[in-house]
């Protein structure tokens, strides 16, 4: 029997992936949108539905971030209520290990899980410090090291308050000194399903240890297999079954009548994710500078980027590009050699889809990365919202059925069965 | 005199079906709201969720967590009871609860217990930086303008800037202004230091008094502009009585009875504590209120929104430029002054 497939969904937002100049994009907020998505991705035998967090607006150069979809509703507070319009569907939160608690959030999830029937997960994220923490009575208390440190006594506490069944536990660690009664007994899962979502040492080595799944930006397919074999033998090296750890990338598509239909839709919303401002205030994450009054339809700066930190840019890529004088004479090369404007550079080097083309073609590109050792599955990013997934569910997903690596019924009741995981202690 | 009318639904269940079967029935009867009761320690599910979970399964009752101040973040604290509000369409509510009790502050092991003084003062910051965020987005904030790129008009969203005693938190929120613009803050008071919160920080109060005449007295010494619930634990058979409020045990005419005689002391409202939920919510619900309704104590409203029916003043954005006042821009309002 082929391997099978894992398939989860990502409400779109709150990145320039998101169209929202689309006369068919919706409201990024309203429940019915949240409703709409989760109830897709369960027609489409989904194995999870997919929020990202964030605790504070983007900001560049002091501004709040105004080019994306902005504005989205409390993870946990939402999973809650599409527990009520779901009935199969995994519901994932991402949820930060520094800004909780984790006697509040073990009960939080615990709650999602027995009020879901055992649906909940938990990506845990670790957050970019101070930025967040002025939102926080905590402040901004821990460095990058540490963050990884509190994050893994999180879980380890989190699954003693999970097996304390309800009744007395005592912790005791470096970030935590809690005792007392949890009040919430085992629920279906036992332990609620835990993804892991940083790409770091300290975050691969966090998966390996701790995780049942990561959500994974390695997606090209050469770079996925090396990312894949990584995490896998650390599993190993943990004492861990590689089986046990599930490697989830996030990837978006684009689907056409022919391949070169799809290519053509690819580029028009290529350029809706990039629109003139978006190009100038990407640029400027690599040349750390302020360039608004630049062109986007013209040649790139002819100064160089900054090599200071400055913390009023965007950080987001600017990690992405540790010699930024060696990716700027490389954008400009290739500007050069393919008369690129800002914009169309821009395009040409961030992020695309990762599958564009028929709905057989995707379905097939697809297979290959999972049987090939790529990946298990992928989170799908849909473009727009809340409709954005209906044509993958519509015409993908029944050939994947076809090719026996989706199922076409819900066999098991909780995520974790879904999903191939033992139970929670 | 009609009263509006909720229930507590303080169960410790942690099946879905209980939740949805009681929200249910309470929606079923047109209640004005349902409050969910919670505190951290105790056996039973997070109120917030709870009232989520039932939130799109339900039409017309408002939900009213209990969430505490204590040992919150604001932040969650204000988007989450935002998230309601969306997900209910206008129904949500928070009842603010503060804990001075030490096993509960050892559960999050983040500092020994305030004194009262200090819960009630930081109850006050708690409840006015939830306000500010609920307000950090105007109503008209998201503008997407395709020829300028823009998503939001930025100069429509408000750092918050609150800096208190117990945190600061610099906004803005990350959920857009909720339907009701502010959900309907309520605080259960059983003395005067906890009356006196309300009054400051609450927009409707549950009080618990002894009788109709008990009652009257505590709502003259009440802010005249909070919504007055008072709460009566009903038993239609035996059980254990609660210590905190008025208890009744009778026959449905006789509660009317009493219902009726609270019903001049002034108050708005009755909120009625099942004293065993699967019993007698259901004596509530289906011989109770068409009794009440017969008598004209009772009359569901037609209004949406929970802040609506409670005839609560529409809650104007603190920082809307009033039109011709030239005032500071989006300044906030003093702190500790109620919105509402
Ligand atoms: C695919 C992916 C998705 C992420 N999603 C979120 C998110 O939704 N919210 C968040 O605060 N951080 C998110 N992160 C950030 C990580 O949790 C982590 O804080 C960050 O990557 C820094 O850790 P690292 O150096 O180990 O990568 C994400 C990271 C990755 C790789």
């Amino acid at each position: 029997m082929p391997k099978q497939i894992i398939l989860a969904a990502h409400f779109p937002g709150v990145n320039n992936t998101t169209v929202w100049s689309d006369s068919r994009s919706g409201s990024q907020i309203e429940f019915d949108s949240f409703e709409h998505l989760a109830r897709t991705a369960e027609r489409g035998r989904f194995d999870f539905f997919f929020l990202a967090e964030g605790l504070r607006l983007r900001e560049q150069r002091g501004l709040i971030h105004d080019l994306d979809v902005v504005g989205r509703p409390d993870t946990l507070t939402v999973l809650a209520a599409l527990a009520a319009v779901t009935t199969h569907l995994g519901l994932a939160g991402t949820l930060n290990a520094t800004y909780h608690e984790p006697y509040e959030l073990a009960r939080q999830l615990a709650t999602l899980d027995h009020l879901s029937g055992g649906r909940a997960a938990w990506n845990v994220v670790t957050s970019p410090g101070a930025f967040f923490g002025e939102n926080f009575r905590r402040g901004g208390f821990l460095d990058h090291a540490d963050r990884y440190v509190r994050a893994a006594e999180f879980i380890e506490a989190a699954r003693t308050l999970w097996d304390s069944d309800g009744g007395d536990f005592s912790i005791t660690s470096s970030q935590f000194g809690i005792a007392g009664r949890f009040g919430v007994p085992r629920s279906p899962q036992g332990h609620p399903v835990v993804l892991q979502a940083g790409d770091s040492e300290g975050g691969r080595e966090l998966a390996a240890r701790h995780a049942d799944a990561i959500f994974s930006r390695h997606h090209q397919l050469e770079d996925a297999r090396v990312f894949y074999r990584d995490v896998k033998q650390r599993v190993i090296r943990h004492g861990r079954d590689p089986d046990s750890l599930k490697i989830i990338p996030g990837v978006s598509y684009v689907l056409g009548d022919s391949d070169a239909d799809a290519q053509e839709k690819a580029h028009h919303i290529r350029r809706q994710q990039v629109s003139p401002q978006t190009a100038i205030l990407l640029l400027e994450q690599l040349w750390n500078r302020d360039l608004s009054g630049y062109d986007a339809d013209g040649p790139l700066p002819e100064i160089d980027p900054r090599l200071d930190e400055d913390d009023t840019i965007i950080k987001g890529r600017a990690g992405m590009y540790p010699d930024r004088l060696a990716t700027a004479a490389e954008w400009r090369a290739l500007a050069e050699a393919k008369k690129l404007s800002i914009r169309d550079l821009i395009i040409e080097v961030t992020g695309r889809q990762n599958f564009i083309g028929t709905p057989a073609r995707v379905a097939e590109q697809l297979d290959e990365y999972v049987q090939t050792g790529a990946c298990d599955g992928f989170i799908l990013v849909p473009h727009l919202t809340p409709a954005g997934l209906d044509d993958f569910v519509d015409q993908v997903v029944p050939l994947l059925q076809e090719r026996g690596v989706v199922r076409t019924e819900y066999s098991g009741g909780t995520l974790r069965d879904n999903l191939g995981l033992a139970k929670g202690r | 005199m009609t009263l509006q009318l909720a229930v507590a639904l303080d169960g410790d269940s942690f099946a879905a079906a209980d939740w949805v079967g009681w929200a249910r029935q309470a929606d079923e009867a047109l209640l004005d709201f349902v409050t969910f009761d919670d505190r951290f320690g105790r056996r039973g599910p997070d109120a917030v969720l709870t009232a989520a979970r039932v939130a799109p399964l339900t039409r017309h009752v408002g939900l009213v967590p209990v969430a505490t101040t204590t040992h919150t973040e604001p932040f969650h604290l204000s988007t989450a009871l935002a998230t309601l509000d969306y997900a209910s369409r206008g129904r949500a509510g928070w009842q603010v609860r503060i804990s001075g009790d030490p096993a509960e502050a050892a559960l999050l092991g983040r500092r020994p217990p305030l004194g009262a003084d200090e819960l009630f003062e930081e109850a006050v910051d708690v409840v006015e930086v939830v306000r500010r965020l609920w307000d950090s987005w105007q109503d008209d904030a998201i503008i997407k303008d395709v020829a300028t790129g823009r998503f939001i008009d930025r100069d429509r969203l408000h750092y918050i800037a609150f800096d208190g005693r117990y945190f600061s938190v610099k906004g803005p929120s990350i959920v857009p202004r909720p339907p009701q613009g502010q959900p309907v803050v309520a605080a259960l008071a059983h003395g005067p230091a906890a009356w006196q919160f309300a009054g400051t920080a609450a927009d409707l109060v549950f009080i618990t008094p002894a009788d109709a005449g008990d009652a009257a007295k505590i709502k003259s010494r009440l802010d005249p502009e909070l919504k007055v619930f008072a709460d009566i634990a009903v038993f239609f058979g035996p059980g254990a009585a609660p210590s905190d409020a008025a208890v009744f045990t009778g026959t449905v005419p006789q509660l009317a009875d009493l219902i009726g005689a609270w019903a001049g002391s002034g108050i708005d409202g009755i909120r009625l504590r099942p004293g065993l939920l699967g019993r007698d919510l259901g004596e509530i619900t289906r011989e109770l209120v068409p009794e009440l309704r017969r008598r004209s104590l009772f009359a569901p409203s037609a209004a949406v929104t929970l802040r609506e029916r409670l005839g609560l003043p529409v809650a104007i954005n603190r920082y809307e430029r009033p039109a011709a006042s030239g005032g500071a821009e989006g300044a906030p309002r003093p702190e500790g002054v109620p919105v509402a």
